[in-house]
This record gives structure tokens, C-alpha cells and sequence, in this order.
């Protein structure tokens, strides 16, 4: 029988198969932030461990990182304190880093691809759990725990238990103005918070093999709000074509060498997936969250549900306590509820095209009175290739702040945090309690629809502000 | 790593479902870094809330967290396993749990038993009646005992082994140095270096 993607790659890095034990899986790039590693380096420290492949490592500053004033030294003391340690570790243990100044620092999942670091068949792990995002390359992409970061740190390995496998048929061609975000904010509702518990999920169809790279990081990236430690889509031109000529991408014989690897790496006509879930594209509409987590979602032009919709209680339960949290009305429509603050970034959209989107319906507009619009940029090359097509002007003249690189809003760990209370359109991944600042209220948006929401000052599309232009 | 083979405790009934690591404990503690002393982040936001369960006297002292589905999700952050041990817990039962949050408390000799969502239901009840009852984690037997309710529990063998004999996984994996390096020496030379 054939295999799938995800079991091929799988396959090409066990490094040691025995009878009752994880597999030992060898680990491609391991890439490392300033908040899931101190401890891990700590551990090497106390065991007297170096670091096996600081060739095969990679840190950069992001979750704790001001947007603004960079050039001074971070005034929270206690983030300062956490980015020094990953310097003075970075230093003492030989593995590059990428610090807030540096032309390369950024969010560690937009950093990766940008340089061309994150390339089909790879093994990829990080301290966090979005490292899922890498996985639109058809690498196996994962987050991990800080005993783990120690552990790849020290082996170069991962001891991994196997999983099962999850085909996600899109199939037909999006509709107009459906987004990346949209598809996965709709597969999460459909599978739920713990649907992909135990899978790797492998995007596929049309609606896929239609999307640029950065649209499928966005839809790979937000696989653990399924509760799937990894996401996969098959290679193809599309990503050769994103990848060659980038710094660490193959160059010259290597390259030929590289793409036909890559060109097996599909999942074979006889494979079998141990799940198939199917959506039609043709049903898919903008799609924003209501609740506390990521699987609370409806299409924005529906309304608000109801505990009464649920016929498990727990589900009950949940929906109840999540519009208390949130502040809500059963049944009010989606596209009625004010917001606060808008925030434009993270790993999941916070990429080129991402600020090209939003800066398209900001052109010639202006954001809500008493809206605080923030946009961010994923990495620092990002930011300055947005400044070159003058995209921070768009936003600028529109009212909304622009921002220096880093998670920012997304987790709230820097200085940039939603109040409590207020409520929030983000295109960041998740909408716990208190995610976004204590007491901060998030809904999950596309950056078409935070834009839209921000000029509005409630939640919109693109297509609400042509209606209003033309009423 | 200590030892873990039978645990008995009094228990705490969290009555929620999707409890991310977020709540049990919010990104601004993460900017410490120890590996300890993270006991008051634990549940930091609810823990506002004076009639959340774990500020109920009856359940102080506790060292079992009996909690609803879907437990775990989201951040990696290990972090939230760390608040769990430093506040007293060497047990979490629930119907499902995340999966790199279930890792993570492997790593760390906290025990995450997974049970039927109904002998949640029923510890739950049972531990409401009487905050006094203890509960008996069986790891060796994969067995969940309180008053007369007796419940198997499923635990990875593999985990299961290593938190018996409490073993460092990194150890370990370094036994079999030999082959990593041939794994190593076999890559192809197309594969990305950082520097």
C-alpha cells in the first residue's frame, strides 16, 4: 500500500525503530525563541551537554519584543532580562541568533520560510506550538514543549509516538473574497478544538493547490487550534518557485538535486488517510470566531448562537461561559458587534501579502472613531518590503498605527495589549480568555475583515464597505 | 526524574471543558526563567474570581485535578506543567487531553490519566459530596479508585515505563549516539544549515 505525505517524511528521518518505543526521529532544523528555551538551556548547562548542531539551530527574539522605541533598551525589565538570557545562551552555545536590530529578526515561523530555511521533506521543531505553520512546505512541522527543546538541543532527535492521518478535502475553487483564514477558521468549527488530537493533517484539493505559500502558512499554521500537533500540504510548483534563489535554499546542482526529492514527496494514489473530512468550497464564506476558543466559529453575515443550539452538554456548557466571557447576546448578528481594537499581525497573518490585503481596503479610508487599529509586521523584512511599496503609508493615512516586528498583540507578552474589557478584531490564532491582555475579548478575522471591521468600528467584510459606498 | 507508582490524594473538581494554557497560566508569567516558583500563575485569572474552586478551602491541599474535556490545548508552553507540580499536582484526569501539553507532563513526571468522560462525571459529583475523599492513582494497575468507584485508565507504555522507573529521556536517547551520527553522516548535502 502507498503512503502518505506525512508518513513519507516521517519515514526518511527515523533513526531508530524498537518494539514498545517512540521511534527516534532526526530533527532538520530546530528553531528557538527567547520564552520556551532558558530552562532547556539551563538543563544542557547543569548536565554539562553542549549543543549537538547549533549548524541546524536557530534563535530569534519575538514573543516579548516592543514594536515601538526598539532602539532603546526593553523597558519591561523582565522581558529584558528573559531576551538577554537567549543572547548570553545563543553566545555561550555557539547557535546564531537573530536579535531585535538585526535585518533577519522576526517571528520565528516567518523567519524560517522568508530565508528559505523551511524546505519540503524536513523534520522542523520550535518551543511553539505554531511551528505547524511550516508545515505548507510539506515539511512535518511541530511545536514542542521546553524539555523537548532541550532534548533536540542536546541530540539532534525527538523520541515521537506515531500518529494517525487526516485528509482535508477543499474541493472546487474558492469563492471571491474567501481567504486562507476563512477556510481554516471553518475547518476548525467543522473538526472542533480536539478533533485533530493524535493526527497530522494534510490539506489537499483544488481550493488548496490554488493558494500562494503565504495562504497556505496561514491555513498550516492554525492545525493545533484543531488540536493537531502538525499540518502538511504536498510540495509543487508553486513552492519551488517560492523557494528558489532564497538565502538557504539549494543553489545550482543542489537545487535539481533538491526538487526532485521534493517532487515525491506526495501521498501516494493508494495511500490511505485513517480520517477524510470533505468541505466544498462553494459553502465557504468570511468566517470569524464568537467565542473563547478557536473552534467557535460562524460565517460573519450569521449571528450570534446560542447554548440551546448544542445538543452535548459540555458544548453547552462551554458556549454559555464563553458568552458571559465575551460579553454577548445569543442570536445578535456578527456584523453588529462593535470593536475596540483591531490588530494586524502574527504568525498566522502578518506576512507581505497579509499587509497588502488589509492596506488595499484601507486605501482611501479611514479608520472608526475610537478604533485603535495596530498593524505589525511578522519579521523585520517584512516590515521594510511593506515600506517599500509604501504600504505604511496606506495605513498611517488611514489612522492605524505601524509597528515594528514581533508577536505583539497576538499574546500580549510586550507592551501591546487589548484592555480589559474591550473587544478586539485580530488575524492572530487564538481567542482565549485573556489572550490578548487580561479581560481583553478576541474575535479571529481574516486581514480583509479587520480592516473592513476597523473602518466600520463593528465586524465587516470588504464587500459591507461597497455596500455602504453605494447605499 | 522522581518515581511515580501509586498516588493517593484529595482532588479538584474543575467543571470546564477546552481549559487552554493559557488559563492555567497566562503569557505574562512566562517571562521568568526558572523552572520553579510558578505555583501562584497557576490558574491566575480565575483565581481572581473569589468563588472559582481552587480558592474553596475545602480544597486545599489537593494533588489530583479532575477536569473536562479537551485539556491542554493550545500554547506549547510547558510552563503550564511546571504550575501544575508547583502548586501540589502530581495527577490530571480528563477525557482528552492536548497532545503537547499530555508530552510535556510526561517529560515532567506530572501523570495525565485519561478516563471516560463519565468517571469524570461521577469523580466530579463525588468530590463535590466530599472534598474530603481521597483518590488513588494507580499507575502500576492503570486503575483510578475513589470510595466505590473503580476505573481503569488509559497512559502511553511508554510514558507509563519511564515515569515508573523515572527516567531522563535525554539519557537516554544519548545511549544511541552511535546512530544518530550514521543518520547524520547519510543526510543529503541539499539539506539547509543556519549559519
Amino acid at each position: 500500500m502507498g503512503r502518505t505525505l506525512a508518513e513519507k517524511v516521517w519515514d526518511a528521518h527515523v533513526v531508530r525503530r524498537a518494539e514498545g518505543e517512540p521511534d527516534l526521529l532526526y530533527i532538520d532544523l530546530h528553531l528557538v525563541h527567547e520564552v520556551t528555551s532558558p530552562q532547556a538551556f539551563d538543563g544542557l548547562r547543569a548536565a554539562g551537554r553542549p549543543v549537538r548542531r547549533p549548524d541546524l539551530t536557530l534563535a530569534t527574539e519575538d514573543h516579548n519584543v516592543p514594536t515601538f522605541d526598539i532602539d532603546k533598551p526593553i523597558a519591561d525589565p523582565i522581558s529584558r532580562a528573559q531576551v538577554e538570557a537567549l543572547r548570553a545562551n545563543a553566545a555561550e552555545f555557539g547557535v546564531p541568533i537573530y536579535s531585535l536590530g538585526s535585518e533577519e529578526q522576526g517571528i520565528v515561523h516567518v523567519v524560517g520560510p522568508q530565508l528559505g530555511l523551511t524546505q519540503p521533506g524536513m523534520t522542523v521543531v520550535c518551543g511553539d506550538s505554531h511551528t505547524s505553520t511550516h508545515g505548507a512546505f510539506g515539511a512535518l512541522a511541530f511545536g514542542i514543549g521546553t524539555s523537548e527543546v532541550e532534548h533536540v538541543l542536546a541530540t539532534q532527535t525527538l523520541p515521537l509516538k506515531p500518529f494517525k492521518t487526516m485528509a482535508i478535502e477543499i474541493d472546487g475553487p474558492l469563492p471571491s473574497g474567501v481567504t486562507a483564514k476563512d477556510v481554516i477558521l471553518r475547518v476548525i468549527a467543522e473538526i472542533g478544538t480536539g478533533g485533530g488530537q493524535g493526527y497530522v493533517l494534510e490539506y489537499r484539493g483544488e481550493a488548496i493547490r490554488a493558494l500562494s505559500m503565504e495562504a497556505r502558512m496561514t491555513i498550516c499554521n492554525m492545525s493545533i487550534e484543531a488540536g493537531a500537533r502538525a499540518g502538511l500540504i504536498a510540495p509543487d510548483e508553486t513552492t519551488f518557485a517560492y523557494l528558489e534563489g532564497r538565502e538557504r535554499a539549494p543553489q545550482g546542482e543542489e537545487w535539481a538535486a533538491a526538487v526532485a526529492y521534493w517532487r515525491t514527496l506526495v501521498t501516494d494514489d493508494d495511500a490511505e488517510f485513517d480520517t477524510v473530512v470533505r468541505i466544498d468550497a462553494a459553502t465557504l464564506s468570511p468566517f470569524v470566531t464568537w467565542g473563547t476558543n478557536p473552534g467557535q466559529g460562524v460565517p460573519l453575515s450569521a449571528s450570534v448562537p446560542s447554548p440551546d443550539d448544542y445538543a452535548d452538554p459540555v458544548d453547552a456548557d462551554a458556549a454559555r461561559k464563553a458568552l458571559e466571557y465575551m460579553g454577548l447576546e445569543a442570536r445578535t448578528p456578527m456584523k453588529q458587534i462593535p470593536v475596540d481594537t483591531v490588530f494586524i499581525g502574527s504568525c498566522t497573518n502578518g506576512r507581505i501579502e497579509d499587509l497588502r490585503a488589509a492596506a488595499e481596503v484601507f486605501r482611501g479610508r479611514s479608520v472608526a472613531p475610537g478604533v485603535q487599529a495596530l498593524v505589525v509586521p511578522g519579521s523585520v523584512r517584512v516590515r521594510l518590503a511593506a515600506e517599500a511599496e509604501g504600504l505604511d503609508k496606506v495605513f498611517e493615512a488611514a489612522g492605524a498605527e505601524w509597528r515594528n516586528a514581533g508577536c505583539s498583540m497576538c499574546l500580549a507578552m510586550n507592551a501591546d495589549k487589548v484592555a480589559p474589557g474591550k473587544r478586539s478584531a485580530s488575524t492572530s490564532n487564538r481567542n482565549f480568555e485573556g489572550r490578548q491582555g487580561p479581560g481583553s475579548r478576541t474575535h479571529l478575522v481574516s486581514p480583509q475583515v479587520a480592516a473592513a471591521t476597523a473602518v466600520v468600528g463593528r465586524l465587516a467584510s470588504p464587500a459591507d464597505l461597497d455596500a455602504l459606498v453605494d447605499a | 526524574m522522581e518515581k511515580f507508582t501509586v498516588h493517593t490524594g484529595r482532588a479538584l473538581p474543575l467543571r470546564r471543558s477546552n481549559v487552554d494554557t493559557d488559563q492555567i497560566i497566562p503569557a505574562e508569567y512566562l517571562k521568568r526563567i526558572t523552572r520553579h516558583g510558578f505555583e501562584d500563575a497557576l490558574f491566575a485569572a480565575w483565581r481572581s474570581d473569589p468563588s472559582f474552586v481552587l480558592n474553596d478551602p475545602r480544597y486545599a491541599g489537593v494533588t489530583v485535578l479532575v477536569a473536562g474535556p479537551d485539556f491542554g490545548t493550545g500554547s506549547s508552553r510547558e510552563h503550564a506543567v511546571w504550575a501544575l507540580q508547583d502548586y501540589g499536582f502530581k495527577v490530571v484526569l480528563s477525557s482528552r487531553f492536548a497532545d503537547i501539553f499530555r508530552g510535556n507532563s510526561g517529560k515532567g513526571g506530572l501523570l495525565t490519566a485519561l478516563v471516560d468522560q463519565d468517571v469524570v462525571e461521577r469523580l466530579w459529583e463525588a468530590v463535590e459530596a466530599d472534598p474530603q475523599l481521597e483518590v488513588t492513582v494507580d499507575l502500576v494497575e492503570r486503575q483510578v479508585r475513589a470510595g466505590d468507584l473503580v476505573a481503569p485508565f488509559e497512559v502511553d507504555d511508554y510514558v507509563r515505563w519511564r515515569l515508573l522507573e523515572g527516567l531522563d529521556d535525554i539519557g537516554l536517547t544519548l545511549q544511541h549516539a552511535d546512530e544518530i551520527a550514521a543518520f547524520e553522516a547519510a543526510r543529503p548535502a541539499f539539506k539547509p544549515v543556519t549559519a
